[in-house]
């Protein structure tokens, strides 16, 4: 083999603790390396064009190029071999900028230790054959998990570029936490006016099949071909003759199940259409509270239903979708506040969430819109707003700011100005977050135009008093402590993970972070990519976000599957298991411990033999040690590549 | 039974002011089979001065006490002053500082672990005591409003004190439930009431427990119920001074939570001291015990 080494600088990233000159010159006397320069940018232009050349002129059929994760660049450098003619498995990278010069000071230790990388590579790179990807079909069809308003414009775009469209909603209706708020930040706009099309336009589009009151169950495949198996939860209904009149609302005695979607201010019935646009308008069964699902007694909806709908019988049932790529826009949840003793910890009826306030604010709320104290019913006058209740604060584990909040309560105030004319908000803040189109002018609004206190500082307590509440708390700026009496309090809480996001993330094969949102592919440069391929992220499971970032990352996400789809085929990684049928005893133990089934028996001139479904296998190796005869080898890391490795470290 | 062996605090005020919370301490533990041992030849924490001033003197002064309970042979110290468990606690703190720690020792001119468990009688009793209570209810307080009042000191600093909730503590309002009194929730219950400003800035005093009175008395409370030497002669010794300074007519007893369990199980009122609070408990007992009467004819 003629083999190339470039070191490369990487600016100063590597040069600047890594002799890259000496690097090189080392390299020069391993075996079967014939050329070994270093380079400024190896990824660059120049620096690729100078690999191809190199190539060229030295007639070299294997390339080293020590620089930085191979997670980085790997695919950029296969491509360049592809360019020179080269097979792109005849390539290895050692990577002497994560694992060297960014970790170490000592540049003569450093330049030791990228040598041995360079060395270690070089001698894999002496036992690595070609290798030929094969192409599978791809399934074009998305799944897209979460009907929020990131997975609705997901979802939307995918299927108007003529794709089916599979969407998945864990309630019983599209819409998300978009649904419940009233008006939205900075327009004013009323929430419900500007998603109810999208949500109307999801159930009546030809190449959209809608499961709510669904969740995703089990993933298994692989880029291109996903099976998914749906749970379809018993709604108690059957939803081919649900109308959706309502009568069954009306008639059902037991009226005191808490309101989901009212966030738990005011009561509705067991059987109930979550609100008055849900899609699909369908009735469900809320089974704890239903009394003939609990007590065994009742049927009064079944007894007025027209449609002859009701079916107490029925159970979860399951659906199989194939798919070739996953959309995951399961979106957020809200702090739960009574970690906060000082806020009363649940215990004060009239100190409610940001978002219970926006269903009182909503013209389909409980209240119908009237901004009424959940304790008596009554007006309030004062009402005091907290921000960053559960957000920036370590000591509850929530150290991240969550985006919004600011936003939304500067929109709260405003709005209770135009209901209360003669009300008083004010707002308890740490810092005002308004960098975006039109934010900042907009919290300004707030204060000059709608007369909103800001007050900076953190409030100590909430105490009940004479049937209003004492806020204490502190303005930082003048120095002071201050007391609020007010007749209501609305905390702005902040978001976190949503309930069950590791458990789907560990389905997916994706990564979370501390806080369970998923992890993005690169947090610049892949931000709706994953690290498994063909799974996509839309909106708030990444990391909080308002809703025209989440709309953004929706088209983002749904861009990313048409470009994936674009190409009728996919090409297979070759990097997977093979069996060598000499070698292969039948015993089937690689069968039995294989987490993908990508391994048959087959019967071979009469004797079983193991088979690889290269399609399937996902090169994790786990067969290969399993393997008592060694017959079963991870292509591009096969025992004898991997000791010629070890063999370059440590030759005595 | 395997009883554990405490070495006993009293603290400064259980000698003067807050007698009446040293004894009925003292035959409440008896009563629950708990024993108490003084520590000999005890000297003051230092009280709230002393760790103004200087830490490291500050420590040395509880260290002192600490090196003795050492060697008594004690399986912990308890002591009923939140403020004399603050100095003992955040004295522990320092001192797993090895600095810190040898520091106080070349001061104290003596070694010493300082790693003996320190808390107050009062969560002693509410973790263990409360167990036993209801056997030995004689006089439950049946009708009796009270409203627990912890005081700022109890459960804070959180880490420090590492007892119960920091804003809404529930320990002594469980252990006034077990005696049967109505416990009204209170919204103020781990408010300062001024501490020992009441020396130096009484205003603050007079203002501060004089919310803590306001408050108790909206809530329809028959009596205040404390943990604290420096709470309980705030808001009761100081009482009149308070209605003076704020035009008020508070008349409102305040009693130590162990007056109240020796009350219920049937100690005699000399026994727990009740004739050296400054408000008189009389009118309140004699209406309760009239009430009782009635119920139980």
């Amino acid at each position: 083999m003629r083999i190339g080494v470039f070191v490369c600088h990487c600016g100063s990233n590597i040069e600047a603790t890594v002799d890259t000159v000496a690097v090189a010159e080392a390299a020069r006397d391993f075996p079967e390396v014939v050329f070994a320069t270093d380079a400024m940018y190896a990824c660059s232009e120049p620096g690729q064009a100078g690999i191809v050349e190199a190539i060229r002129e030295n007639d070299l059929d294997g390339v080293v190029v020590a620089s930085c994760s191979p997670r980085m660049h790997e695919a950029t450098f296969r491509r360049t071999l592809e360019r020179a003619g080269l097979n792109k498995y005849l390539f290895e990278m050692a990577n002497i900028r994560e694992h060297v010069s960014w970790v170490g000071k000592d540049r003569t230790a450093n330049t030791g230790k990228a040598i041995d990388l360079v060395r270690i590579a070089a001698a894999k790179l002496r036992c690595d054959a070609p290798l030929y990807p094969a192409e599978f079909e791809v399934s074009k069809r998305v799944l897209v998990i979460g009907g929020g308003v990131a997975g609705i414009q997901a979802a939307l775009d995918c299927a108007d570029g003529g794709i089916e469209v599979v969407l998945v909603e864990r309630e019983p209706s599209i819409g998300g936490k978009m649904s419940k708020l009233d008006k939205t930040f900075p327009t004013v706009d009323c929430s419900s006016c500007i998603l109810g099309p999208r949500m109307v336009d999801i159930s009546q589009h030809p190449l959209i099949t809608l499961y709510t009151l669904s969740e995703v169950e089990e993933v298994g495949g692989f880029v291109g071909n996903f099976t998914v198996k749906v749970r379809r939860k018993a709604a108690y209904v059957d939803w081919e003759a649900c109308t959706g009149c309502g009568l069954c609302m009306e008639k059902c005695p037991s009226k005191r199940v808490s309101d989901r979607f009212n966030e738990g201010i005011g009561k509705t019935t067991a059987i109930n259409i979550p609100f008055p646009q849900a899609i699909p308008k369908k009735a469900s069964i809320d089974a704890q509270g239903c009394l003939m699902l609990t007590k065994g007694k009742c049927g009064v909806c079944a007894k007025v239903c027209p449609a002859k709908a009701i079916d107490f019988t029925q159970q979860d049932s399951f659906v199989e979708e194939k798919v070739g790529a996953i959309i995951a826009a399961t979106g957020y949840d809200l702090f739960d506040f009574a970690k906060y003793g000082e806020y009363g910890g649940g215990r004060y009826p009239d100190v409610i969430t940001s978002l219970q306030y926006e269903r009182l604010l909503s013209a389909s709320g409980p209240t119908g819109g009237h901004i009424k104290r959940p304790s008596d019913g009554k007006e309030p006058r004062d009402i005091v707003f907290i921000q960053c209740v559960g957000s920036r604060d370590k000591s509850i584990g929530r150290p991240y700011c969550s985006g919004f909040c600011c936003m939304y309560t500067a929109k709260q105030t405003i709005l209770t100005k135009d209901h209360l004319p003669d009300s008083q908000s004010y707002v308890f803040y740490m810092d005002i977050r308004a960098p975006g189109k039109l934010y900042d002018e907009f919290t300004r609004r707030a204060m000059e135009d709608y007369g909103a206190r800001y007050i900076r500082g953190r409030v100590s307590a909430i105490q009940p008093r004479n049937g209003r509440y004492l806020i204490k708390g502190a303005d930082t700026l003048l120095g002071e402590q201050v007391q609020i009496e007010a007749d209501m309090v609305v905390l702005a809480v902040g978001a976190e993970a949503a309930v069950g996001a590791p458990a789907l993330a560990e389905k997916l094969r994706i990564s979370y972070d501390a806080y369970g949102f998923f992890l993005e592919g690169h947090p610049k440069l892949k931000p709706v990519e994953t690290n498994t391929a063909g799974v996509y992220l839309a909106g708030a499971c990444q990391g909080p976000k308002d809703i025209p970032a989440s709309v953004a990352q929706g088209s983002a996400a749904a861009g990313k599957v048409l470009s994936l789809f674009s190409k009728d085929k996919l090409a297979s990684d070759p990097q997977v298991s093979a069996v060598n049928l000499q070698r292969c005893v039948g015993c089937a133990k690689c069968a039995s411990t294989c987490p993908f089934g990508a391994i048959e028996m087959t019967v071979f001139r009469g004797q079983n033999k193991a088979s690889v479904i290269e399609t399937v296998c996902q090169g994790c190796g786990i067969c290969t040690v399993t393997c008592p005869q060694g017959a079963i080898q991870l292509r591009h890391f096969t025992d004898n590549q991997l000791l010629a490795e070890v063999h370059a470290l440590c030759p005595y | 039974m395997n009883v554990p062996r405490l070495a006993y605090y009293p603290g400064c005020s259980g000698q003067g002011s807050s007698r009446e919370y040293d004894l009925s301490t003292r035959v409440m533990c008896a009563d629950m089979d708990l024993e108490l041992i003084d520590i000999p030849d005890w000297s003051c924490c230092g009280a709230t001065p002393a760790h103004a001033v200087d830490h490291l003197l500050s420590a040395s002064l509880v260290a002192r006490n600490m090196a003795i309970a050492e060697e008594m042979g004690v399986s912990g110290i308890v002591t009923p002053c939140p403020s004399c468990l603050k100095n003992f606690k955040s004295t522990q703190r320092r001192m797993r500082r090895p600095d810190f720690h040898a520091a106080v020792e070349k001061l104290l001119g003596r070694s010493l672990r300082a790693d003996l468990p320190v808390m107050s009688v009062l969560q002693v009793v509410a973790e263990q005591g409360v167990r036993t209570l209801p056997d030995r209810i004689k006089n439950p307080l049946t009708g009796l409003k009270v409203v627990p009042y912890y005081g700022c000191l109890m459960n804070r600093p959180p880490d420090v004190m590492a007892f119960d909730d920091p804003e809404n503590p529930m320990a002594l309002d469980n252990l006034l439930l077990a005696l049967g009194a109505e416990v009204l929730p209170f919204p103020l219950k781990v408010e300062c009431c001024g501490a020992s400003l009441g020396v130096t800035k009484r205003q603050i005093v007079m203002r501060l427990s004089g919310r803590i009175l306001d408050c108790a008395e909206t809530m329809g409370a028959q009596a205040v119920v404390t943990a604290c030497p420096m709470c309980q002669m705030n808001l009761d010794m100081r009482q009149a001074q308070v209605n003076r300074a704020n035009q008020s007519n508070h008349h409102i007893p305040v009693f130590y939570y162990s007056q109240l369990i020796g009350l219920a199980t049937g100690l005699d009122d000399r026994q727990i001291g009740l004739e050296r609070l400054c408000v008189s408990p009389r009118p309140v007992l004699a209406s309760l015990n009239g009430e009782n009467r009635e119920a139980r004819s």
